[in-house]
């Protein structure tokens, strides 16, 4: 036979040297796949043991029925970034975008946003102070069939009869007194944050929303829309942290319009400003461009640092671990980097107190109680500190990701650590949103990546705005029922935190809280309102006021 | 090119090359196939040269592909060296891999480095790999240590 004819002339080393390779590839083959197998073992038995469930946030309900007709009050920066969300962008931002797919095929910005869900509504008024502002509303929002209209004041477009629902970009001063008038008068209201901008009217929005629960009220923390809130939620119900006794989160910015250092508008004067409206309720004063482009620099108008970004890290955490108004705050800081006349901080640390609060505990019952929220900002510095939730028996950073690292002096993982199958340096668990994927033990390697936010990349059409997200949930509320995630309760929770940071940096001293009379303790004589919205230039140290 | 007139060191120099070289990919190989959660994606997508071409890859739409295709290639070649059947085909192959595995993150002055064991300019082990299947492909070995010489007459 053939065969016999090909393999009978080989010798005893032809049969070595020819198959000498076949156990080789079967050793290499063999030691590949249970080193994988036993890691993959590990992993689902960690991941079996940590039993965490990750899940984005539910749908909203049906976009269906009559279109609902929104007014947008305060068409800044932000107002167009909310309308645009809402399915109406201006025609300079379209422009800008086609040119810059045009230039850069791979700025996938305009194809994302074309791509979004329509949510079935009207944009019917505009209500701004700054004529230039109204007029771009105007072209843009007359069109495709949508009439929009332009209110000189927030009274005419609420009495129009044209609205079912207002969304409130404005100055801070100007959010309560608005929202309140809508309220009443039966219209919903998205408001910005901060809910409001003073303790009294804190107050007062929230009676209002308790006397018209047919109006719904939402308050623009889009960041409960983060896609890794639940899990994260999650992971602290299974008391996967143990004790968390500190929160620490961090704003870092250097750039001028971080800074709120924002374009002053060439056509801006007396004639196409309607500037006594703007002033509202802030302390009388001239005509003055720079108040009214960078009102957030000043308490007459804005609430600095605690008001204008604490908030978001609050909510965000509140939105993990309710843990509501904090019993004490400490704050400090200064105005460090910009000394251009403004007279809210620019560099803010800000302790929040929660004596009585635990995320549970994995210890003897009784060791462990009570938490510290730390917010830090800076204006002057760009370096990323993270959001980190740290208890004894794991720290869990935040992001868009969730990733958890088991601690090195750890009660519930003290087993794994020591048998060497948890490693305190490497995430024990972690959760990336943009693949749905869950993973433990994961690689030095992967850690890069994650951390350079490689892995949960939005440039594959995956990019999700949650501005958009975040109204869509007020929007199905107000058709279908239901509670918005930041409603009147969590605002309230919010607006009083964002105070009492404001307060205690103004008064250099703890301020209290008084959970069961719901109000924050004031001395005898002492006016808080009065306090916290003072305008007198904040001066920092005697060469400052040397200089 | 026949490896006849080498010396016998030489030649068996080569032969360990060849093993170690698809031990280095088998082993690859098989430790991503048997770990249902690897991807390149975040390798493709960190790219440091030719991004478009990267991110392309690392797309929703090609990336099971491209994950499949890197793991079946890699064992091929690893199969192909370490056994010694046609191993010229599992050099080219290989040179393909580590080129483009090069230039996703090529160590090009003022370009990241990202994590990595050692310093490298120009020159990194991507490269000399390459370099050293190249050798490997005009060299074959085959019919002299491997699965070739049983259905050849030379031997050599």
């Amino acid at each position: 036979m053939a065969d016999d004819s090909i393999f009978s002339r080989l010798s005893r080393r032809d049969w070595l040297k020819g198959l000498a390779g076949v156990p080789i590839l079967g050793s290499i083959w063999f030691a590949g796949a249970s080193f994988a197998g036993k890691a993959k073992r590990e992993r689902k038995a960690l991941l079996e043991t940590l039993n965490i469930k990750a899940s984005p946030p539910p749908p909203t309900g049906p976009m269906s029925g009559d279109p609902i007709r929104v007014g947008i009050v305060g068409f800044g920066g932000r107002g167009e970034d909310l309308v645009r969300a809402l399915g109406f962008p201006t025609q300079e931002w379209l422009e800008a975008r086609k040119k810059d797919a045009a230039e850069n095929p791979s700025d996938t910005r305009l194809k994302e946003y074309l791509q979004q869900e329509n949510l079935n509504v009207k944009l019917t008024a505009v209500c701004d102070v700054f004529d230039v502002r109204a007029d771009r509303a105007l072209r843009s929002f007359n069109s495709n069939g949508n009439v929009c209209k332009r209110y000189r004041t927030h009274e005419e477009l609420i009495a129009s009869g044209e609205v079912d629902a207002i969304i409130i970009a404005t100055p801070d001063h100007w959010h309560a007194p608005i929202s309140i008038d809508a309220i009443k008068a039966g219209i919903h209201v998205y408001v910005e944050k901060p809910m409001t901008h003073n303790i009294a009217e804190t107050y007062a929005l929230r009676d209002a929303v308790r006397a018209n629960p047919k109006a719904v009220l939402a308050v623009g923390h889009q960041h409960r829309q983060t896609q890794s809130f639940l899990t994260a939620q999650d992971a602290i119900a299974k008391n996967i942290l143990g004790h968390v006794s500190l929160v620490v989160t961090a704003t870092n910015r250097n750039d001028d319009n971080g800074a709120w250092q924002y374009d002053i508008h060439p056509e801006a004067s007396p004639q196409t400003i309607d500037w006594e409206r703007f002033l509202g309720s802030a302390p009388k004063a001239e005509f003055n461009k720079e108040h009214f482009f960078r009102w957030r620099k000043w308490w007459a108008y804005g609430s600095g640092l605690s008001g204008d970004l604490m908030t978001h890290d609050y909510d965000r955490i509140n939105c993990i671990l309710k843990m509501g108004i904090p019993k004490f705050i400490t704050a400090s800081g200064g105005i460090y980097t910009h000394r251009d006349g403004r007279n809210v901080p620019d560099v803010m640390q800000i302790n929040m107190e929660f004596p009585d609060f635990t995320t549970g505990s994995s210890q003897e019952a009784g060791k462990e109680k009570g938490m510290t929220f730390v917010y830090s900002a800076t204006l002057g510095n760009t370096f990323d500190r993270g959001t980190v939730l740290m208890g004894h028996d794991a720290s869990m950073e935040l992001g868009n990701a969730v990733t958890i690292y088991a601690d090195w002096g750890s009660t519930r993982f003290k087993k794994m650590i020591d048998e060497g199958r948890v490693d305190p340096t490497v995430p024990v668990y972690q959760y990336d949103p943009s693949t749905n994927g869950t993973d433990a033990v994961t690689s030095a390697t992967a850690k890069y990546f994650a951390n350079k936010g490689l892995l949960w990349t939005y440039r594959d059409g995956k990019r999700v705005d949650s501005t958009f997200l975040h109204l869509r949930e007020w929007l199905s509320c107000i058709r279908n029922g239901g509670k918005p995630s930041c409603g009147i309760d969590e605002g309230f929770e919010e607006a009083i935190t964002a105070h009492m940071g404001g307060l205690s940096y103004k008064l250099g001293r703890r301020v209290e809280w008084d959970p069961v009379a719901e109000k924050i303790i004031a001395l005898p004589g002492e006016d808080l309102d009065a306090i916290l919205l003072a305008n007198e230039e904040f001066v920092t140290s005697p060469a400052m006021k040397r200089s | 090119m026949n490896t006849q007139s080498l010396s016998p060191a030489a030649r068996n120099g080569l032969v360990v090359l060849r093993l170690l070289i698809g031990w280095h990919f088998l082993y690859e190989g098989v430790i991503k196939m048997y770990s249902s959660t690897w991807t390149a994606k975040g390798y493709l997508l960190s790219a440091s040269f030719l991004q478009p071409v990267f991110g392309w890859l690392a797309s929703d739409t090609l990336i099971g592909f491209v994950d499949t295709a890197n793991i079946v290639a890699l064992m091929l070649v690893g199969v192909l060296l370490v056994l010694g059947f046609k191993s010229k085909w599992g050099c080219w192959v290989g040179i393909g891999l580590l080129v483009l595995y090069y230039l996703a993150h090529p160590q090009f002055p003022g370009l990241p480095q990202g994590p990595s064991e050692g310093s490298y300019w120009l020159v990194n082990k991507n490269l000399i790999e390459a370099a050293a299947l190249f050798v490997l492909a005009q060299l074959t070995t085959d019919t002299y240590f491997g699965i070739a010489r049983l259905f050849s007459t030379s031997k050599n």
